[in-house]
């Protein structure tokens, strides 16, 4: 395993300091990909990214492509794009919106052109600010170059690209919550079935939704063809991949890298990536793809970057985040922290969820804060197991969506793992790590 | 006689424009509002729901689910603080603690001289530059205790007037395309 010499298909132009202006994107072959889309036809444009296998860069990891062909033609469709980045350490799309804002739109209006949607949202987080003004002034110069609106370089074909801001809520991050949010309403997941919104999607209509970085990988899918995306990457896991990397090691950021190619050893400790652990430590655990995800140990570490190794290993690579925890981070006190993000974030329409985490945050802040009881343990392993039953992986759902079922993940994890330092809270009546 | 100034009102027309319901412009409306108080009044979510064919209620209801979305007043400047996972694990909570006592007031208070809000926030996609630090949300780095109190000093002064502008998420956004 090593770092490969793979190229950088999203991350370009991230060494220069005017990335997010029209001039600097044409200058290095910006809107060539859109140019070339919309002599083809949509068809074949839908094609090349079927033929680049591309997963879906937010989470689920579900094919582009399908979601695409999932819409039923002739009817209104939208297409939105999911920018409201919001899993705890994950901050990949946030350098795609501010640092290379052309990209995403060129991408987005490939994508449209392949649906034939002519409206689109870019639904973004409301505390990106930055990020808002640079897409929206990305459209403003697409426009004028003739590049979104009316007839786009001649083609007969036209495609309005709005920008829609959030106003802080996690859930919003689930499609469907998403789509409530962008009709005005409370981040309220829609009960499924329907599972995908190609059914019944925004004000009731077909829809596709698809994250920052997919639509970001699209200019040059269409420049370099599907074929030379799918050569890169091994088994279902093509392409390159933004791993967001944060914690406790030497250099955190987002990295760039071709999928299946790289370990998360070469991750953390490769000198020109993490660098290794902060202050000499040694790892404790890592998260493999956001805090949803169940932890990792050090016997994890030459896993392959790839979402089916991960999950065949009993986690996810999720939205591509991985914490580092090492020889200084209580586990008890990280458990605690994400659990209280879950109690916070929860919608509150089904029970298991919005009770259940506020009952796993009482009882574990009791015992980071040293009144716990041995017994404990089992009691957030019996709530945890009501909201997802058998605590199995993939979870068992007993809520609208996926948020309930994410909350034991680290619960279980470090219970699991570190059981002894549990113990060690309730028979020391203090954090051993204060 | 409207709240909303004839400005942000035009504005806010506009936005209604690019939808196909009015009421998806409920939150972006919302952000106008703060823009021009700082906070949702209920003066501006009656003017809300008239332009987006709702009730009041339904205005306060849906944005009281939004944390960006003040319902009482705060200060000049909101200065949120993640403690989530990546920043706990960088001095996320420390650095939150210190900012209680260098401020003088606790989270989800405000200054007596009204000009800094204090919050917890929640994971803002910066964990690069943990502990991560948003005043108005516009970022500003990862901050130490020292350079957290030298960030509200030059807060005071109006010397980060011109990088950190007033609240309204939408406040140098502008769409010149009109709708298509």
């Amino acid at each position: 395993m090593a770092i490969t010499e793979a190229p950088k298909i999203v991350t370009s132009r991230m060494g220069y300091e005017d990335s997010h202006t029209i001039e600097r994107y044409l200058a290095t072959g910006g809107y060539e990909a859109l140019r070339k889309a919309v002599k083809m036809t949509p068809e074949a444009v839908a094609a090349e990214v079927d033929a680049a296998s591309l997963l879906g860069r937010g989470g689920a990891g579900f094919p582009a492509g399908r979601k695409w062909s999932m819409l039923r033609k002739a009817q209104t469709t939208y297409l939105v794009v999911n920018g409201d980045e919001s899993e705890p350490a994950t901050f990949k799309d946030h350098l795609l919106v501010e640092r290379d804002p052309h990209q995403l739109v060129e991408g987005v209006l490939i994508a449209a052109y392949a649906l034939q949607v002519t409206k689109v949202f870019i639904y973004l987080r409301g505390e990106f600010a930055l990020g808002l003004e640079r897409v929206q002034q990305a459209l403003n110069d697409a426009y004028d170059k003739g590049a979104a609106g009316s007839d786009i370089f001649h083609s007969g074909y036209s495609v309005d690209v709005v920008v829609h801001p959030g106003a802080g809520a996690y859930i919003c991050g689930e499609e469907t919550a998403l789509l409530e949010s962008l009709e005005g309403k409370r981040g309220f997941p829609r009960i499924k079935p329907p599972f995908f919104p190609a059914a019944i999607g925004l004000y009731g209509e077909p829809t596709v939704v698809n994250n920052v970085e997919t639509m970001s990988n699209l200019p040059w899918i269409i420049n370099n063809g599907g074929a030379a995306f799918a050569a890169l990457g091994a088994g279902r896991s093509t392409g390159t991949r933004l791993f967001a990397l944060s914690g406790r090691v030497k250099n955190p950021g987002v990295y760039e890298l071709e999928m299946v190619k790289t370990t998360f050893r070469d991750l953390i400790y490769a000198p020109v990536l993490g660098g290794g652990i902060l202050d000499g430590n040694d790892l404790k655990a890592f998260i493999p793809g956001g805090v949803s995800a169940p932890w990792f140990g050090p016997e994890h570490l030459d896993l392959p970057l790839g979402q089916d190794e991960v999950g065949e290993a009993g986690s996810m690579l999720g939205s591509g985040s991985i914490v580092v925890m090492d020889s200084s981070t209580c586990a008890v006190r990280a458990a605690l922290r994400i659990t209280k993000f879950f109690a916070r974030e929860s919608c509150g329409q089904c029970t298991p969820c919005r009770e259940g985490s506020g009952w796993l945050k009482r009882v574990l802040n009791r015992i980071e804060s040293g009144e716990g009881r041995e017994e404990d343990l089992d009691l957030l392993l019996d709530v945890c197991d009501n909201i997802a039953p058998g605590l199995t992986w993939p979870p068992q759902q007993t809520t609208i969506c996926v948020l309930g079922p994410s909350i034991p993940s680290s619960i279980h994890s470090a219970i699991l793992m570190f059981r002894d330092e549990f113990l060690h809270h309730v028979k020391d009546g203090a954090c051993p790590y204060a | 006689m409207n709240h909303l100034s004839p400005e942000i009102r035009a504005r806010a027309l506009e936005i209604v424009a690019l939808y196909p319901d009015a009421r998806s412009a409920l939150v972006p409306l919302c952000h106008l509002a703060q823009e021009q108080d700082g906070w949702l009044r209920p003066e501006a979510m009656e003017e809300i729901a008239q332009i987006v064919g709702v009730t009041p209620a339904e205005v306060r209801g849906t944005a009281s689910f939004y944390d960006m979305i003040h319902l009482e007043p705060v200060g000049k400047y909101v200065i949120s603080i993640c403690t989530n996972i990546a920043c706990l694990l960088r001095g996320g909570e420390d650095l939150l603690n210190h900012a209680q006592s260098s401020l003088g007031i606790g989270v989800g208070a405000t200054t007596s001289d009204g000009m800094v809000t204090l919050e917890e926030a929640e994971c803002l996609a910066d964990c690069g530059r943990a502990p991560c630090v948003q005043v108005n949300h516009r970022y500003v780095g990862s901050q130490t205790p020292e350079s957290f109190d030298s960030l509200v000093e030059k807060l005071r002064t109006g010397e980060l007037s011109d990088s950190i502008p007033p609240h309204g998420t939408l406040i140098r956004v502008r769409r010149n395309v009109g709708s298509r």
